[in-house]
C-alpha cells in the first residue's frame, strides 16, 4: 500500500519534470557568465526546452504551462510582459502541429526544424520590439540571439534525450 | 494507463482538440493584452516583477558565485601568462601618473582656496552602496543587470550605477533586497552629457550597440575623435562631470561612444546617491534635497 503511494508521487514528479526543468531553465538563463558580449545574444534555453517537449512530449507540457513559463521570463527580465509567454505559446502551437512529421526523424531534421522556429521567434522579437518603440530597430541583435539558439541546440537537445528517457511512458 | 473504452475515445479527442484550440487563442489573446496594457502604463507590473525577482534574488546569487569564481580563475591564468609585459606598462604608466597626481593635488588645493573665497557650497556628499550582480536580464533589445541591493539597502530608482572606470547606467526599479540597473546601451537609455573640453551639451541615446549615440549636439560644437564625454548633470539625475566615454566614431552613422564601464565581466558595482532627486525620483522620493544644490 506504501509503495503504492510512493509510487503515484515518484510518478506525478516525473510527469512534472519538463515544467519544472524549463522553469529552472529561465532562472539558469539569467547568470551572469562574464563572457564579452554574451549577454545580449545569450542563447533562450526555455525555447528550446518548450521546443523539444513539444515535439516529444505535449502531454506533459501543456499550454498552459507554456504560457507560465515565458511569463517567468517576462517578469525576469526587463522586457514587456507578455511578449515571451506569447512568443512560446506560438512556437508552441508550431512544434505540436507539426509533431507527427518530426516523428522518428533523425536529430539533424528535429535541428533544422529548431533553426526554422528560431528564426520565427528572431523575426517576432524583432516586430514586437519595433511595434513598442514606434521606429524601426536595427534586427541583427534578434538574428545573433537565433544563431546562438540553433548553435548550443544540440547541447540541450542531449539533456532533453537523457531527461527524457527517465520518464514514464506515454499513455 | 487505464483502458479507456474505444467510443469515449472517439467523442473525446475531437473535443480535447476544439478546447485544445480554444486554450491556445486564450494563452495568445492574453499575452497580446498583457503587451498592451504595458505598453499604455510601464509601471504597471513594476511591483509584482520586483516581487518575483526579490524572491528568486538569493537563488541567482548563489547562481551567480560559483560561475564568478571559475571565471576568475581563468582570468588569473591568463594574467600570469601576460604578468611581465602588464608590469612593464603599469611601471610606465605609474610614473606618469605620479605627475598626474602631483598636478591633481596643487589643483584641488588651489580649487579648496577659491571655493572658499567664494563660499560655494558644493555638493552634498555621496553615499554608495557595493551590489553583486546576480543575474544578467538582457535579451537582443534590453539591456539589464540584476544585482542584490534594493530598499533595504537604501538604493532608490534614479540612482547613477558605476564602476571605477565611469558611468555604467541607472538603478531603473528596486525591490526590497534586489534592483534592475539599466545600462546607458539601453534603447530606453536617455543621458544629459557634456563634452568635456568643450562644453557643449548633448544627449547620449542608448541604440542596443555596444557603442552609444550622440544627440542632440549642438551645430556648432567641437567634438572630435577622443573627446570625453561626461554627464552634465542637467535634469537632476546625476551630478556633473560622472565619466561616461570617448568619442571614437563620427560620421554619417552620427557620432558614437566607446564607454568606460562595460558589464561584461563585472561582478560588482557601487550604486551611489549623490542626494539629487531629479526627473526620475518623482514617484518614491521626497523632493526636500534637491533645492539647495541646485546653482
Amino acid at each position: 500500500m506504501k509503495s503504492a503511494v510512493w509510487q503515484n508521487i515518484d510518478l506525478a514528479a516525473r510527469k512534472l519534470t519538463p515544467f519544472l526543468l524549463s522553469l529552472v531553465l529561465v532562472i539558469l538563463n539569467l547568470v551572469p557568465l562574464h563572457l564579452p558580449g554574451y549577454a545580449a545574444i545569450s542563447p533562450n534555453f526555455a525555447l528550446m526546452a518548450i521546443y523539444y517537449w513539444a515535439l516529444h512530449r505535449p502531454s506533459l507540457l501543456p499550454s498552459g504551462a507554456v504560457f507560465i513559463v515565458g511569463l517567468l521570463q517576462d517578469f525576469m527580465s526587463g522586457g514587456p510582459i507578455g511578449q515571451n509567454a506569447g512568443i512560446l505559446v506560438v512556437v508552441y502551437i508550431i512544434a505540436v502541429s507539426q509533431a507527427r512529421f518530426f516523428y522518428g526523424k533523425s536529430f539533424f531534421v528535429v535541428w533544422w526544424g529548431f533553426m526554422i522556429v528560431s528564426l520565427c521567434v528572431a523575426t517576432m522579437e524583432w516586430v514586437i520590439a519595433s511595434l513598442l518603440d514606434a521606429s524601426m530597430l536595427a534586427p541583427k541583435p534578434a538574428f545573433y540571439e537565433c544563431a546562438m539558439n540553433v548553435a548550443a541546440y544540440p547541447i540541450f537537445g542531449w539533456l532533453f534525450v537523457q531527461v527524457h528517457r527517465t520518464l514514464p511512458q506515454e499513455e | 494507463m487505464k483502458e479507456k473504452p474505444g467510443s469515449v475515445v472517439r467523442v473525446a479527442a475531437p473535443m480535447r482538440s476544439l478546447a485544445q484550440r480554444f486554450a491556445f487563442l486564450l494563452l495568445l489573446g492574453t499575452a497580446v493584452g498583457l503587451l498592451m496594457i504595458g505598453r499604455t502604463d510601464p509601471k504597471i507590473f513594476n511591483e509584482t516583477r520586483m516581487a518575483l525577482i526579490d524572491s528568486m534574488a538569493p537563488v541567482l546569487d548563489a547562481l551567480s558565485r560559483p560561475v564568478a569564481t571559475i571565471s576568475n580563475a581563468i582570468d588569473h591564468v591568463r594574467e600570469l601568462a601576460h604578468i611581465r609585459e602588464t608590469n612593464a606598462a603599469l611601471k610606465a604608466e605609474n610614473a606618469r601618473l605620479l605627475q598626474w597626481q602631483h598636478a591633481a593635488r596643487t589643483l584641488l588645493a588651489e580649487n579648496d582656496q577659491l571655493r572658499t573665497l567664494l563660499k560655494y557650497s558644493g555638493e552634498a556628499p555621496a553615499h554608495s552602496v557595493a551590489a553583486r550582480v546576480i543575474g544578467d536580464s538582457s535579451g537582443p533589445f534590453i539591456r539589464s543587470l540584476l544585482v542584490n541591493a534594493g530598499t533595504r539597502e537604501g538604493v532608490r530608482r534614479g540612482q547613477a550605477a558605476i564602476t571605477g572606470a565611469g558611468l555604467l547606467g541607472r538603478v531603473a526599479a528596486t525591490g526590497g533586497k534586489s534592483s534592475r540597473v539599466l545600462l546607458i546601451s539601453d534603447l530606453n537609455s536617455r543621458i544629459p552629457v557634456l563634452v568635456e573640453s568643450s562644453r557643449a551639451r548633448a544627449v547620449l541615446a542608448g541604440d542596443n550597440s555596444r557603442r552609444p549615440r550622440l544627440t542632440f549636439v549642438s551645430a556648432n560644437a567641437d567634438v572630435k575623435i577622443g573627446s570625453r564625454i561626461v554627464t552634465s548633470g542637467h535634469g537632476g539625475m546625476f551630478p556633473t562631470g560622472l565619466p561616461i566615454g570617448v568619442v571614437t566614431e563620427i560620421g554619417d552613422a552620427g557620432i558614437r561612444i566607446e564607454t568606460f564601464a562595460s558589464s561584461d565581466q563585472l561582478e560588482f558595482v557601487q550604486l551611489v546617491d549623490y542626494g539629487l532627486d531629479g526627473v526620475i525620483g518623482e514617484d518614491n522620493a521626497p523632493m526636500t534635497q534637491g533645492a539647495g544644490q541646485n546653482r
